[in-house]
């Protein structure tokens, strides 16, 4: 029965083999240009529109007076310039915390309560939408992020830094797959993040849907699940070493057009 | 209530492409969740499109259409400023319309 099953395994994959006449990257790009047109992404950034327009919580506000870097208010070009410094809250914030952020100072959410909410639940799926909606609004600008502030600076040392730790039980670091060109995970190409990998590349993809499993992820969820990947312990939401990898990714993508809400396999 | 869907209608000589994105889990009812409990089924099983009120298209779908479904189709003779509209209703009886209009 064994046997049976490997001989057919074998099959199969002298068939896929056979089939292969034009490269993987090819075939995967042609699947890509297939999806886009029908990109499900779209209905987050619906969803999120409506998130942003809409009085809630106990405040009973609406998103409209949220400063996300270019004045209260102002979405559009605020996505290619985050994580950025914000003197309100004396951090460097990227997209998803700062809309925590708003979410508790204009509605009276609880901050500590959304943090805590696994990805794709609740509020949290709400933050996702809205970072869909923003970063929509930005879609076809160049990154250019600030880098005047000393915090800013900072964190882009700090993130830099992170990038290149090694650890966890299989001696892994974000510079171990995203380190130099040509790499991949199964199918998938592997941007080389510690330079601009290029327009609608690594951080100019997300927030993006996935196929696959049919979730909306930002960035957040993003590097999370490469932390998951190397096996180190999950970083908090919104934490330090999050939104200073952010802020080393953004950077090194200055120039880069942003394609976000893309679509992955 | 369901989440809308996304209509877009483009007319090009007699024909018009309708492309429509539907949010929907679309559960099969075969998947365990975390606790190994079976998740129960929930899909849209029918789907209707008309034209101007004229039903041009009706699909009855199951549990292997993929999760917020994409459709794609044609409708001969329909001219900008037409109305296209698309309806569904699922096994547990919730039920979604949306309207566009033919570019």
């Amino acid at each position: 029965m064994k046997r049976n099953l490997l001989l057919g395994l074998a099959a199969t994959a002298l068939c896929a083999g056979a089939l292969a006449q034009k490269s993987t990257a090819d075939g995967i790009a042609e699947y890509r240009k297939m999806l886009e047109d029908g990109n499900p992404a779209e209905l987050y950034e619906a969803k999120g529109e409506e998130l942003w327009k809409k009085a809630r919580g106990p405040k009973n506000a609406s998103l409209q007076a949220c400063d996300l870097g270019q004045g209260p208010g102002v979405v559009k070009g605020a996505f290619v310039a985050l994580p950025r410094y914000f003197a309100d809250t004396g951090r460097v914030q990227d997209l998803e915390d700062r809309l925590v952020t708003c979410m508790a100072t204009l509605q009276g959410l609880d901050r500590a309560e959304i943090v805590k909410t696994p990805f794709g639940r609740g509020e949290m799926a709400n933050v996702t939408a809205l970072a869909t909606y923003v970063a929509a609004q930005s879609r076809g600008l160049r990154f250019n992020l600030p880098q005047t502030n000393a915090q800013e600076r900072e964190s882009y040392e700090i993130g830099k830094r992170a990038f290149f730790f090694r650890g966890g039980s299989h001696d892994f670091s974000c510079a171990s797959c995203h380190g130099e060109d040509g790499k991949r995970i199964r199918l998938q190409d592997l941007p080389d993040l510690t330079k601009n990998p290029g327009d609608g590349i690594g951080f100019a993809a997300w927030p993006a849907y996935r196929v696959s499993n049919g979730q909306m992820w930002g960035m957040q969820l993003r590097l999370n699940d490469c932390y998951r990947q190397q096996r180190f312990p999950y970083p908090g939401f919104g934490s330090e070493v999050t939104i200073a990898l952010g802020t080393y990714l953004g950077v090194n993508a200055k120039g880069a057009e942003s394609i976000a809400p893309a679509i992955k396999r | 209530m369901a989440d809308p869907m996304r209509i877009r209608a483009q007319a090009a000589g007699d024909k018009t492409t309708v492309r429509v994105l539907m949010s929907h889990e679309m559960e099969t009812g075969q998947r365990k969740d975390s606790a190994g409990k079976l998740i129960p089924a929930w899909f849209i099983q029918q789907v209707t499109a008309a034209h101007n009120g004229k039903t041009v298209l009706t699909a009855e779908w199951g549990p292997s259409i993929s999760k917020n479904p994409f459709l794609q189709f044609v409708v001969k003779g329909a001219k900008a400023g037409d109305k296209i509209t698309l309806s569904w209703v699922d096994n547990k009886g919730d039920k979604r319309s949306d309207e566009a209009t033919v570019t």
